[in-house]
């Protein structure tokens, strides 16, 4: 069973990448954009059936190390 | 007094920071990251670079080591931890101090000479340096944008937990003497029982006037009193 989880920094927290790409796409002429986040992307994939069970594993790894709470948010999706 | 240097693969400030140590009368032991026991120590030090390449985060694999669990425990039942540039990642990293240091603002690696004010010095590791002196140490950092949130940084302020802040050589704080970003232009925070102190700029590259400064000096002296 395979998971994506996808992590950005939180919307209080400034996101300088972020800013930078944004900021050259308007420049590049893309009038409609009108906010650009960056973030991270993981593949995990589970030796598991159960996609509760999986699941909950995945955000237990993102609780003890994948994401920093403080600052970070995350989504996880199954692929 | 013994002090431990903790060595990750990737770290790089190490052996400056034995070399400081010992220079300043420490009997100094280097701990791998895989060790599952620590010396006696009355410090440890975590020391800068770059562990297990700033994978992830910085310092979120190193957080994760074995000789960390030994660390936490020290540091939990009073030992005196400093950790430096890296270190002070790896620190915010266990939860033994509160906060989060992001990439620096300009998004540059910035490696330069900064001046940093003594903001709080009834501590064990400033209690040598005066009150609202200015020194100057050198950073070298690319996430070093200390942020926190409005109730932690009024907790710092009131319980007197900010040993550093960014200045220029006339001691004025604001955001044009602030090199990163960081909240309140923080360089360096204490915890609670403030036997933990975590800083960006590097005290161990200013203990010898043959090749930068002594600015450094009173911070390992200050430790040793």
């Amino acid at each position: 069973m395979k998971f994506a989880v996808i992590i950005t920094l939180k919307k209080n927290v400034l996101d300088p990448q972020g800013k930078v790409i944004e900021q050259t796409l308007q420049s590049m002429g893309v009038n409609s954009l009108k906010n650009l986040r960056q973030g991270k992307y993981i593949e995990v994939e589970l030796n598991e059936t159960d996609e509760k069970k999986a699941h909950n594993s995945i955000e237990d790894m993102c609780k003890k190390l994948l994401v920093n709470l403080i600052i970070e948010e995350y989504k996880i999706k199954k692929i | 007094m013994n002090s431990s240097v903790i060595v990750f693969p990737g770290s790089n400030c190490d052996r400056d920071v034995a070399t400081a140590l010992t220079k300043l009368q420490f009997k100094n032991k280097m701990v791998w990251h895989k060790d599952s026991e620590l010396p006696k120590s009355d410090l440890i030090v975590i020391p800068g670079g770059f562990s297990y390449g700033d994978y992830l985060r910085s310092g979120a694999i190193a957080a994760k080591s074995n000789i960390l669990k030994e660390v936490i425990k020290a540091a939990n039942s009073g030992c005196l931890v400093l950790g430096i540039c890296n270190g002070f990642q790896i620190l915010i990293e266990t939860g033994l101090l509160q906060g989060a240091l992001l990439r620096n603002k300009n998004l540059k690696f910035i490696s330069k000479d900064v001046s940093l004010k003594i903001i709080n010095n009834e501590n064990k590791f400033c209690k040598k340096y005066k009150k609202n002196n200015i020194i100057n140490l050198n950073i070298a950092h690319n996430e070093g944008n200390y942020f926190t949130n409005k109730d932690h940084l009024k907790e710092l302020e009131d319980n007197e937990l900010i040993a550093f802040k960014y200045c220029n050589k006339d001691g004025l704080i604001n955001e044009s003497t602030n090199p990163n970003g960081s909240i309140s232009n923080i360089a360096g925070i204490l915890n609670n029982k403030k036997n933990i102190l975590g800083m960006m700029p590097h005290p161990e590259r200013m203990v010898d006037n043959l090749i930068s400064n002594s600015d450094g000096v009173e911070l390992f002296t200050s430790i040793l009193n």
